[in-house]
């Protein structure tokens, strides 16, 4: 027999006496109730996690435990909770208060959580490393090349903009040189554009290595590298302008 | 397994596990038995004599209500093992008011759906969302994206009215005061005030409904 108070074949409101029948002292309690209740929540707001800090990542093992097999959502979530930590609920923490060795932790292992994924290098690239702080800079662009190396096929592009950083932030032509030179190396999978193997001719220029940044275009030139027409002539012209600049030189 | 901190592990593990499975246990005791006893007619014959509804659903409270504090206290013992008995102590006071709130709960959702599923339904969440309404309000108060529009500040609206109406059960029977120690008295007294408060609410949505249903 099914259990119900409400008679079957009977409207809902049909089950229901009217409001007379409550007597008059529970609907006082009920309002009074209410009162309070309202009292005492409107009097306590939920605590802010202002100033927190960055816990440590947790270890891999924990990180393979927890996502139950599958890493991928879990990294997905973890990055978005990294993300959002400074942008919680009055936490006035700007993102060069962060603990950046322990962000640099959080930020490898959702990297081997999850190694196809590019939300982290560009994190770090062009959130975390956007800062005015130059041992953090430094420390997020030096996270970009390690993770780089593993994977340089597929994580060039965040190189190329560590690269930028170095040259145009923090003005170190040597460690965007550094990083050009290992996009050069070792992203070589066709679906690298030439702008990026040829960023450490431009940087040679710029430090005034115009020998070498010559002999480099003169390279790409001579190996057939440029198909595009336009690109070509460009090239041309800037190896021609690096000679006369290099013979004025001398 | 664990290499440091084997106790403190022990005692979250054991803390959290004790407290879910004393949430479910008087839930599911409460709304059963009254779904039983519904069915098998003894609420109408109850009902039939010259009681005034208030006395039975006191006295069913009651009943329970002494059910969920034993519980409370006897789920806090295997704890002492771990922890000083003080705190165990302490913890099991919190754990026997947060009972009296998932009593008050079950009764209301089991008056007033009847049937077993939608009322141990209805108290789980109702459970879940007092432990979580907190963090909901978090993030409805400044979402990530910044509040942009008036949807943003209706949602910020409507999670702030039920918070009202939710008891904060992420407050008490904190697993803190198992490994740090107890929290002050003042806090103790606050948190005991607001659980008075919110079974005297829930108790009086119940009797409101009790009083309003025909048998």
């Amino acid at each position: 027999m099914r259990a119900s108070w409400i008679l079957p074949g009977r409207p809902f409101s049909a089950g229901q006496r009217p409001f007379a029948c409550v007597p008059t002292w529970v609907l006082v309690c009920l309002l009074a109730a209410l009162f309070a209740q309202w009292a005492v929540k409107s009097r306590h707001s939920p605590e802010s996690p202002a100033g927190a800090e960055l816990a440590p990542p947790p270890g891999m093992t924990a990180l393979r435990l927890a996502s139950l097999g599958d890493p991928i959502p879990l990294a997905k979530l973890l990055t978005l909770h990294l993300q959002s930590f400074d942008h919680r609920a009055g936490n006035p923490l700007p993102y060069q208060s962060l603990d950046y060795r322990r962000l640099a932790g959080w930020l490898e292992q959702l990297l081997r959580l999850d190694p196809v994924g590019q939300y982290p290098l560009m994190l770090a690239s062009r959130v975390y490393a956007e800062i005015p702080n130059e041992p953090k800079q430094r420390l997020m662009l030096e996270l970009v090349y390690a993770e780089f190396l593993k994977d340089p096929g597929r994580r060039w592009p965040w190189l190329a903009h560590a690269a930028v950083i170095a040259k145009h932030r923090l003005k170190d032509l040597a460690l965007a040189r550094r990083y050009a030179a290992a996009i050069q190396q070792h992203a070589t999978g066709e679906d690298v554009p030439l702008w990026a193997r040829q960023m450490e001719a431009f940087i040679l220029e710029d430090m005034n290595e115009l020998e070498t940044a010559r002999l480099m275009i003169g390279g790409f030139i001579e190996k057939g590298m440029i198909k595009d027409e336009g690109e070509l002539r460009f090239l041309e012209q800037r190896l021609q302008e690096l000679e006369r600049k290099a013979a004025v030189a001398k | 397994m664990a290499l440091i901190e084997q106790k403190e592990i022990q005692t979250a593990v054991a803390a959290a596990v004790l407290r879910a499975a004393a949430a479910f246990l008087v839930a599911a005791f409460v709304i059963t038995s009254l779904v039983r006893e519904a069915n098998d007619k003894v609420t109408e014959l109850l009902l039939s004599q010259p009681v005034p509804r208030s006395a039975y659903f006191a006295g069913k409270f009651a009943g329970y209500a002494l059910v969920g504090l034993a519980l409370g206290f006897f789920f806090a013992v295997p704890l002492a093992l771990f922890v000083p008995a003080s705190r165990a102590l302490v913890w099991g006071a919190s754990l026997a008011f947060e009972l009296l709130v998932v009593t008050a709960v079950s009764l209301f959702c089991v008056l007033s759906l009847t049937q077993t599923v939608p009322a141990f339904a209805a108290t789980a969440g109702f459970y879940l969302l007092g432990r979580s309404i907190d963090a909901m309000r978090t993030i409805a108060a400044d979402p990530i994206g910044g509040i942009t529009g008036w949807t943003d500040i209706a949602v910020r609206w409507i999670v702030d009215a039920i918070a009202v109406l939710m008891p904060s059960l992420d407050r008490i029977t904190l697993t803190a005061w198992l490994l740090e120690g107890p929290p002050p008295l003042a806090e103790v007294g606050a948190l005991l005030v607001q659980t008075a408060i919110y079974v005297a609410l829930i108790g009086a949505a119940a009797l409101f409904d009790l009083h309003r249903k025909s048998f």
